[in-house]
């Protein structure tokens, strides 16, 4: 690709990076806000908003530098523009997208990183001090989210390997559930773990708002107005659609009736496996990774999770974690030339290392964020304490941590 | 004079108001609660996993009438909150010892 500015691919860039925004506020705040007792919304939907915040700062200061910057050893990039000096002055083309500025590719992969570190507060609302989320959000973002990124596509080892990583299925969806796995590990299960949603029609918006929000984190990974981006929108919509009927099917099997929390996990299911191969498979293959992510989170959620006994409140690790797993994998099995000319392909192409890649990406990935967000819990803990107090808990965040109320109807 | 304390379905308050204003029977106090009889509960299912949901919300009215008209008063809340299915509800009937009107100062029947 000639480094050429053109306007239709910023235009679209612009778009996506709007689109993916609105995945984190409102689409997280609102699906989560809705799961969870009615005493602790507004905790719930804070921790999306102050993570957002967060992560916006400390993206231009040294995030976008450290994980995008020219590689250093393959583990970090290079602080050359702290606080984004001069980025924006100079006005120059990415060298990660020619067609767009590099100022543009930034903001977008800041939206990234503010999803992912959000989509961990899903595993221990309900029970962990505001205070403990604050200290914890700068530093999972440096320590986890910023190497990771640097590895897979920021030049980093994974990188120079060949990894297969779309639009953050290693990136995103593993790193932020693992690191949910880690993390209520050392929180602790709530008083009352049971997930009886207080307002199901929140977690509707929510998720049509992250389904409608995805386009732009996959399609927009193609990182300009392409035939690659409408196919990369095609797939995704084909696998959330797979994995939510998939879902409704085993509950069928399973309870007897389709439930529409279901269908919503299903569907998210779907759309978080599909992504890190959203640009390398076709129909066919979306249809194949819908159906197998939604059956696999779906025993993840209803069978493992009360086998192990954490308390995943609202089943990061079930959902995301496995679905990083799944989609990454199944990127090294499916992944077509055909599609993304860009590649060699996967197993099915004739490229079988590559499964070996994505797998080894899944472990040391996993296994990275996993033991870091353990090692960063345990400071916090021991430092500021990640718990809320037992009344606290019992009578709920808002008005204990807030000063607030979500319903105040009368 | 008595007290009538009486656990119905919410979805039945409407038809239960209506038919007490039509004997006669206005003066009520409403509200939401939750609790639980022989029924037990509901089960819900999130997600794949069951659980048990044990107390219910109903709704409560509490009336306050002459003895004379209770009998009629409770003939007609069994006829209108009556679906024959566990989770109809329950009606308390307890003695008053007074009523005062404020507005008035009118005490006994008379401020019923």
């Amino acid at each position: 690709m000639d480094p050429i500015f053109s306007s239709g691919d910023t235009a679209w860039m612009l778009i996506s990076t709007a689109l993916v925004i609105l995945m984190t506020i409102p689409g997280v705040a609102l699906f989560y806000g809705g799961l969870i007792r009615r005493e602790n919304v507004l905790n719930t939907l804070f921790l999306s908003f102050i993570t957002f915040s967060i992560v916006s700062i400390l993206w231009f200061i040294y995030g976008y530098d450290l994980a995008f910057g020219a590689d250093v050893w393959g583990v970090l990039g290079n602080l050359t523009n702290p606080f984004f000096n001069g980025v924006l002055e100079s006005g120059t083309l990415s060298s990660y997208a020619p067609t767009i500025p590099t100022a543009l590719y930034a903001v977008f992969q800041m939206t990234f990183a503010a999803i992912t570190v959000a989509l961990i507060s899903g595993a221990i609302v309900e029970r962990m001090k505001f205070s403990a989320w604050l200290a914890f959000v700068p530093l999972w973002l440096t320590l986890v989210y910023i190497p990771i990124a640097h590895w897979v596509w920021g030049g980093g080892w994974l990188a120079q390997m060949g990894v297969l990583d779309f639009a953050g299925g290693i990136v995103v969806h593993l790193s932020s559930g693992i690191a949910a796995l880690a993390l209520v590990l050392l929180v602790g299960i709530r008083k009352n773990a049971k997930l009886l949603p207080h307002h199901l029609g929140y977690s509707v918006i929510g998720t049509g708002l992250l389904w409608f929000g995805w386009f732009g984190f996959n399609a927009g990974s193609a990182l300009g107005a392409s035939n690659l981006a409408v196919s990369a929108m095609i797939v995704t919509n084909t696998s959330a659609a797979m994995g939510m009927l998939t879902w409704i099917l085993m509950d069928k099997l399973n309870t007897g009736k389709p439930t529409l929390l279901g269908a919503l996990s299903g569907a998210i299911a779907g759309l978080a496996t599909i992504t890190p191969a959203a640009g390398y498979v076709n129909v066919t293959a979306a249809i194949i990774i819908g159906f197998v992510s939604s059956i696999i989170c779906y025993y993840a959620v209803s069978h493992l999770k009360p086998l192990i006994g954490y308390d995943d409140a609202l089943d990061v690790f079930g959902i995301h974690g496995m679905s990083g797993i799944i989609g990454t994998l199944a990127t090294g099995i499916f992944a077509t030339p055909l599609i993304n000319s860009a590649i060699t392909g996967g197993v099915i192409a004739g490229n079988p290392a590559q499964l070996g890649i994505q797998f080894l990406a899944v472990v040391s990935v996993g296994l990275y964020s996993f033991i870091v967000t353990y090692l960063l819990g345990w400071v916090i803990n021991r430092t500021i304490g990640l718990r809320v107090e037992d009344d606290h808990e019992v009578q709920g965040l808002d008005i204990n941590l807030h000063e607030e109320s979500g319903y105040r109807l009368s | 004079m008595k007290r009538i304390i009486t656990i119905i379905r919410p979805d039945k308050l409407e038809d239960v108001k209506q038919a007490l204003e039509d004997i006669g029977c206005h003066g009520m106090t409403v509200k939401d609660v939750k609790g639980r009889g022989i029924q037990l509960g509901i089960t819900e299912s999130y997600r794949g996993t069951d659980y048990k949901v044990d107390l219910l919300p109903k709704t409560q009215i509490e009336i306050v009438a002459k003895t004379e008209d209770v009998d009629e008063i409770v003939d007609t809340i069994t006829k209108y909150a009556q679906t024959g299915c566990i989770g109809d509800g329950k009606i308390f009937i307890s003695p008053v010892e007074e009523v005062i009107r404020i507005r008035t100062g009118e005490r006994g029947n008379k401020a019923v």
